[in-house]
């Protein structure tokens, strides 16, 4: 249907531009003398096609936005009270039944007679609101694409300033295009704020910033709405802390010197062979590095702990050698680490900027001083990028704390309070993509926390990056 | 006396024996009168000797078979158009060429007779020895102090934090600048005037205590008042140190130069004295570069 | 005085000499860490992709068997041969022809069963349903041995593998010994995982409905992301206004680019699933987010180009009497294209590996389909080796490292062209 309406739309511009460029050559015609029409025919035939598009597709977004919600609400208002009186998740799969047995299949559910016999009669209704509604669109669509064209067709004259409006509505719609980058924030922050409030509603925010149980789980079904599940984050903040930690003391360390050694010791061919490799480091996707995790370290970690605690038992450290013997794939360490090295290409290609960044005078007034390389690294670059650095690392951990999949694959889901990097641990992220992937209803308190975990690592790192950002680009301006 | 010695060693330079050049009386007197209290000072023993240098950026020639000799507790300026090679020629004698990638230095450089080119000899000693001051100031982003102590700290000169405060006041009083920073030794270097950064750096250089101070168009970022300051510690210094300068101002040369070379598409045209150079000189492309005719 | 200052000179040069040892020992060492680390990157790129290609490389072929069944006409009803249970009926011939009774229903038939693929059943159906008159006669059938059985044949386990690590029995091995020595077992070429969607059986998954959902997804978010944001790049770069909004909408782009995709996946959730009511699990719903995703990266990568291009050209066409938009359209944007499209490409290559955000949007679901619309529902790889790593047989684990040198194969050949496309347009100013 909106397929069509675009068709006819596509078809009536083009048919407005050839129009609207032949009258504006024939009324140029009529010129006589010194006169000259202000722009040539085919800016006006681009003006009148802009105002037969621009509307109707105006009309098209606008639906197609909004007719979603809008079949919902009619659907609702006329509904027979035996449905309208189910409760939110029943009334959603009844109307879910009642498209289906309007399509000619079978419902999913059963349902009771008295439910039974209004399917049929629904599933038809909300049809025919859908088809109402399309319809009105499309009508709609076309009517203002007529409206706009004979506007702007009767506008044509000689001293028209056509080519100064099409480049107005050009620049018009390079705008919008721009704005759509601060509507996805406003998008984001909405949709987190709006599900989030609704969880707070249930459960405290003091509850849920310190509280030290997370068992989302146990609320089985949807009338026990933050009555029964626990949803106190400690625990997770805790292990993506503790996740982070680790993923920084690989990445920083490593990254940094990796930075150094590029920037200070390699020459151009070794820089042709390690730049290369730090790029491919950095464009394996996350699932990769949560596969490799999952599969090969987390085993051999497992191995190597196992066997230095076998080693143990029995002797002065027995304690710790029980313990070592438990150690499991899915430990913070295996996460960590392999997210570390995730993050190294990450550090070391910012750390790389940062350090050419400072001026090549610094380095000469250290060399003629008679300094070493690393004695001028140490003692004068480093000092020089410090902000750049720091700036550097901080954007590294706000990439460590929203990485989600290497987490997801190799952290596990205890959701446990302790700094024990042997341990099992669960962090955010996690416990966002397992709240949300399980088969659950939505609006339960379950789905809605998974928003006020997002909520909250949305704020975290966004003030990282902000506070990171800010360093950095005054760090560039000191020596531009 | 030791005129003469240089006249002599002027012809191992190689270049050909010119037609005496015609200087317009007012030049010559001009010069005359800007050298002149140089005129009669001393010149010390040779302290650097240069012997067919020449210096090569990958394929590109910079350099072609320099010999030129430098004497001590001098001040010998390097004059020349831009891209004349006088930079290049400077950084070889501190081996700071090392430090670019595909730049190759042959023929021999001899300070106090040792090769400094030598396997043996490690370019960081010689640096410790050789300082060097660069054409932007460029105090390193710490404290005053910290600049000055840099090079005793990493060569481990000194022996007690007394003894470094010591040398850094020292050096900072040799560069006369420790009136204007005495009360602020700990505050950023890179809060300093250009002039006063020129000095930290002078500073910093001669905290080591180095034989030879190289200076590459010291005052090239500097306003006339600094430029007149600058030019005085260089006069002061002489008494100290070999002093090497390359510079763009003819008038700067004249000022604070005993001995001048020209160089000239990677070739040193003419050495002399400097009153020599600037009131009667043998060849007749260094009169035309004098005179403003190119450069 | 010469002799003082010599003197100085003299315990200088000491301490200079004394101290350059250790000096020169620290230098090794910093280089050494330098080394290190550039190390530590190589060698885990280098076990990554090794251990990818070891575990992987074996999920490229696999074994069919030819097993003889007869068609018995007692068994089959002609006219709905699919309601036979074929498996029964062979593993029962099978251990008669071992000289073994069994009942059907019995521990020896399951045993029997699990040695082939549930493909078995389904190609006699359909084979029967083409031809019943196929009824009554013994025709030869070859299907893929169960995933176990293959895993056996590729030396995965052994008879030596403690038996709780594997699920064949001695008794299903020793079988499996008897039909490859009696030559019906054959190892080929394992196109099945090029021609199929995903399947609960590891024989019989395969990656092409996951590889059609990302082609889809990818399509959508470079039909809107391209456009979209070099729109926008064009207007910051070359039409906004030096003031705060600019200045606003500029760090808001840097900080959407470092925004956790997660928090896009919620967002698309949200927006796209729960309001707007778009089909959970389908390439439009993924597109759009990735799209959202993509689009900063887009935006500062075009921006980048467009500032490359020095303004002695803009200047030149405005001194010609060039409108602001001509200018730009005409002139700037057509010499900043080859960046653009670099970057662009580099941006959907990485799209193509984002998980996180498909996981919220319902493509962990198990989807068996291909989609042929961009409404459908589908996997993508990125969700699908996510959905095989998570799976407890283990021969989806090689199959999860094959769809991830799938994976890794699309997206080296988009960043090779676009780094050929730099190449052949590069230029400098």
């Amino acid at each position: 249907m909106t397929l069509t309406v675009l068709l006819i739309v596509i078809v009536l511009a083009a048919a407005a531009f050839v129009l609207g460029q032949r009258r504006a050559t024939r009324r140029a015609a009529l010129l006589t003398g010194r006169e000259r029409p202000h722009s040539r025919p085919a800016q006006h035939g681009a003006y009148t096609l802009i105002w037969v598009a621009a509307p109707a597709v105006f009309v098209l977004v606008a639906l197609s936005l909004l007719s979603g919600p809008i079949t919902q609400q009619l659907v609702q208002t006329g509904q027979p009270e035996a449905v309208s009186s189910l409760e939110p998740f029943r009334k959603n799969a009844f109307v879910a039944d009642a498209a289906r047995v309007a399509n000619g299949q079978p419902a999913q559910a059963i349902w009771e007679p008295e439910l039974a016999q209004h399917l049929a009669s629904e599933g038809a209704r909300s049809d025919r609101i859908e088809m109402t509604l399309d319809w009105a669109g499309a009508v709609g669509a076309i009517l203002v694409a007529l409206m706009g064209g004979i506007i702007a067709f009767l506008r044509i004259r000689p001293d028209f300033r056509a080519r100064n409006r099409v480049e107005g509505w050009i620049v018009g719609l390079l705008l919008v295009c721009s704005a759509i980058a601060v509507l996805t924030t406003i998008g984001i922050i909405a949709s987190l704020l709006i599900d989030a409030t609704r969880f707070f509603s249930a459960v405290p925010l003091p509850e849920f910033l310190f509280g030290t149980q997370w068992s989302p789980q146990t609320a089985i079904r949807a009338d026990q709405v933050g009555s029964t599940g626990a949803f106190g984050a400690l625990p997770l903040f805790a292990g993506t802390f503790l996740i982070m930690l680790i993923a920084m003391a690989v990445a920083a360390p490593v990254g940094l010197f990796a930075a150094i050694y590029l920037s200070e010791y390699a020459g151009p061919a070794s820089r042709a062979i390690i730049k290369p490799v730090l790029e491919i480091l950095a464009g394996v996707p996350t699932v990769v590095y949560g596969f490799f995790a999952a599969l090969t370290v987390g085993p051999a970690f497992r191995e190597f702990f196992n066997t230095i605690g076998r080693w143990l038992i029995g002797g002065p450290l027995d304690g710790l050698g029980q313990y070592l013997m438990l150690v499991q794939n899915q430990m913070a360490l295996v996460a960590g680490a392999v997210m570390g090295i995730m993050l190294i290409p990450f550090v070391s290609s910012l750390s790389d900027d940062i350090l050419n960044a400072v001026p090549q005078s610094l380095r000469d007034g250290s060399y003629a001083m008679g300094a070493t390389k690393s004695e001028t690294v140490k003692r004068v670059l480093m000092p020089a990028a410090l902000p750049g650095v720091a700036g550097a690392l901080l954007l590294a951990m706000s990439r460590a704390i929203g990485e989600t999949m290497i987490v997801t694959m190799a952290a596990g889901l205890a959701a446990r309070l302790t700094l024990n990097p042997l341990d099992t641990v669960t962090t955010v992220t996690v416990q966002i993509v397992t709240l949300l992937t399980g088969d659950q209803e939505f609006n339960s308190t379950k789905t809605l926390a998974a928003f006020g975990l997002g909520l909250t690592l949305f704020l975290v790192t966004l003030a990282l990056n902000i506070v990171a950002q800010r360093i950095v680009q005054t760090y560039r301006q000191q020596y531009d | 006396m030791k005129q003469t010695i240089y006249r002599s060693q002027d012809g191992l330079e190689g270049g050909a024996s010119a037609p005496a050049a015609e200087v317009p009386a007012e030049l010559a007197a001009a010069a005359q009168a800007a050298t002149d209290p140089k005129g009669a000072a001393p010149v010390g023993p040779t302290k650097i000797s240069a012997r067919d240098v020449s210096v090569f950026y990958g394929e590109k020639q910079a350099l072609f078979d320099i010999s030129l000799d430098i004497p001590d507790k001098t001040v010998t300026s390097l004059i020349g158009p831009s891209g004349c090679g006088k930079s290049t020629f400077l950084r070889t004698m501190n081996r700071m060429n090392d430090t670019i990638a595909g730049a190759r230095v042959t023929g021999r450089i001899d300070m106090d007779g040792e090769d400094i080119n030598a396997r043996s000899l490690d370019p960081v000693l010689l640096r410790a020895r050789v300082g060097m001051v660069f054409q932007k100031p460029n105090p390193f982003p710490k404290s005053i102090f910290e600049n000055v102590a840099y090079g005793p700290r990493i060569h481990g000169l000194t022996r007690s934090k007394a003894e470094l405060a010591e040398v850094v006041e020292e050096s900072l009083r040799r560069a006369g600048l420790w009136e204007e920073v005495a009360d602020r030794l700990h505050s950023p270097g890179t809060g300093l005037s250009g002039g006063q950064q020129q000095r930290l750096v002078i500073a910093r250089a001669i905290a080591v205590n180095p034989e030879v101070i190289l200076m590459d168009e010291p005052c090239s970022a500097l306003d006339p008042i600094a430029t007149a300051k600058i030019e005085e510690l260089i006069d002061e210094l002489r008494e100290r140190y070999c002093i090497v300068i390359v510079t763009h101002s003819m008038a700067q040369a004249a000022r604070v130069s005993q001995r001048t070379a020209f160089f000239h598409m990677g070739r040193l045209i003419e050495t002399g004295d400097t009153e020599e150079i600037f009131t009667n000189p043998r060849e007749r492309r260094t009169l035309d570069y004098i005179t403003g005719r190119f450069g | 005085m010469t002799e003082t200052r010599d003197a100085m000179t003299a315990t200088r040069l000491d301490r200079l000499r004394g101290g350059l040892k250790r000096r020169y020992a620290r230098e090794a060492r910093f280089r050494l860490y330098g080394i290190l680390a550039i190390g530590v990157a190589v060698a885990f790129l280098a076990l990554l992709l090794g251990r990818i290609i070891d575990q992987g490389h074996t999920a490229f072929y696999a074994h069919d068997v030819s097993v003889p069944v007869y068609l018995d006409p007692a068994e089959i009803d002609p006219a709905y041969p699919q309601g036979t249970n074929f498996e029964q009926m062979v593993a029962q011939q099978q251990l008669a022809s071992r000289g073994l009774e069994g009942d059907a229903a019995g521990p020896l038939a399951a045993e029997m069963r699990g040695l082939f693929s549930s493909e078995l059943k389904f190609e006699i159906a359909r084979r029967v349903a083409e031809d019943p008159s196929l009824i009554g006669q013994t025709v030869t059938f070859d299907v893929p041995v169960s995933d176990e059985a293959d895993l056996y044949f590729k030396d995965e386990i052994s008879i030596d593998t403690p038996p709780e690590q594997r699920r064949l029995t001695n008794q299903q091995i020793g079988w499996l010994d008897q039909l490859e020595d009696d030559g019906n077992v054959r190892a080929h070429f394992n196109s099945r995982l090029f021609t199929s969607g995903d399947s609960t059986e590891p024989e019989l998954a395969g990656v092409l409905g996951a590889v059609i959902g990302s082609a889809l997804m990818l399509m959508v978010t470079a039909f809107l992301a391209l456009p979209i944001g070099v729109a926008a790049a064009v207007y910051l770069e070359e039409f906004a206004p030096r003031n705060r909004l600019s200045a606003l909408i500029e760090v808001n782009i840097n900080n959407l680019a470092a925004v956790p995709s997660i928090v896009y996946g919620l967002l698309g959730l949200a927006l796209f699933i729960n309001w707007m009511h778009l089909p959970r699990s389908s390439p439009l719903v993924g597109g759009l987010v990735l799209a959202l995703m993509a689009l900063p990266t887009i935006i500062i990568a075009t921006r980048s180009s467009l500032k490359a291009v020095p303004p002695s050209i803009r200047e030149a066409a405005l001194a010609m009497g060039a409108s602001r938009t001509q200018t730009v359209f005409q002139h700037v944007l057509p010499l900043a294209l080859p960046g653009v499209m670099t970057g662009a490409i580099i941006s959907l290559a990485h799209a193509l590996g984002e998980t996180a955000p498909l996981l919220l949007i319902g493509m962990v679901s198990f989807i068996p389909g291909i989609a042929s619309s961009i409404t459908e529902p589908t996997g993508a790889l990125p969700s699908l080796i996510y959905i095989w790593e998570n799976a407890s047989e283990r021969s989806f684990h090689e199959r999860t490292a094959a769809a991830i040198m799938v994976l890794l194969t699309f997206m080296i050949v988009m960043n090779a062209a676009a780094i050929l496309l730099r190449r052949h347009f590069e230029r400098r100013w």
